[in-house]
């Protein structure tokens, strides 16, 4: 049953297929993190100790530095989406709501550059590709 | 006038109960995480800019208020996970009859006090020294 009048249908309104693409992100990158977060947990939990040069030798090791800067960019979408849903239920006025919702997504997304960099960084500065640890 | 007679908001009206309860514990701590990213990366980036940058930061990160934070922070990733996963099942179907629901609630504050217990033990009896 179409339920759009005739206009509607001449001028194309209606769904525009994106519906639920929010919803879905949130659940596609829960997903993702449910392994990877244990995986940094556990992994955090298993180093002996926290200082530079067990860190760096860790983040150096095997597939850490992928899977670390994977961590980062499906956290940070995962974070906007959720954080997003916050302010849309509790920040009423559109002004404010629209530069808070902004500011948010910037700094979302300059904080995951960071940490990619950083792990980068990281990975590249100590390389020593083809010597396995 | 016209704003008398629209419904109320869910929380101006519903009777406060384990459901909500645990509803809203899940935002809490997500926003919760949202900082904890943060400092995530700020301590990711003090690991890039080399061993004094790292020393000073670790420095920052095992003063006392921090660590409060950084407990606060592992109950919230915990209860979060927990509370996720029950979630996704919710989404794909499983676990929403109301007895179902109330069982997996339990299981959650559980298994989220099971794991800040266990990782509590692992980290302040195992080295004692976080920094």
């Amino acid at each position: 049953m179409r339920r759009s009048s005739a206009l509607g249908r001449v001028l194309g309104n209606g769904s525009a297929k994106h519906g639920v693409d929010h919803w879905w992100g949130q659940r596609i990158t829960a997903m993702a993190l449910v392994p990877l977060g244990v995986w940094f947990g556990v992994s955090l939990l298993l180093l002996p100790r926290f200082d530079y040069a067990t860190l760096t030798q860790w983040i150096n090791h095997g597939w850490n530095a992928v899977l670390l800067v994977t961590l980062i960019l499906v956290i940070a979408q995962h974070s906007y989406l959720g954080v997003r849903v916050v302010v849309e239920d509790y920040v009423h006025p559109p002004g404010v709501r629209m530069v808070t919702l902004l500011v948010l997504q910037f700094a979302h997304v300059l904080i995951a550059v960071m940490g990619v960099l950083a792990v980068l960084k990281v990975a590249l500065g100590n390389a020593t590709f083809g010597d396995s640890v | 006038m016209l704003e008398r007679s629209r419904p109320l908001s869910p929380f101006l009206h519903y009777r406060w109960q384990y459901t909500n309860t645990l509803s809203i514990l899940h935002r809490a701590s997500g926003i919760l995480l949202t900082y904890g990213f943060g400092l995530l990366v700020y301590w990711l980036t003090a690991l890039a800019n080399g061993p004094e940058a790292y020393t000073r930061a670790s420095r920052v990160l095992s003063h006392p208020s921090f660590k409060v934070l950084l407990a606060l922070g592992l109950l919230a990733f915990a209860y979060h996970l927990c509370n996720g996963i029950r979630h996704l099942l919710w989404d794909a179907g499983f676990g929403l009859e109301r007895r179902e629901a109330r069982r997996s609630g339990w299981a959650v504050v559980m298994a989220t006090v099971l794991i800040v217990v266990l990782v509590g033990c692992v980290v302040f009896l195992g080295s004692g020294d976080v920094s």
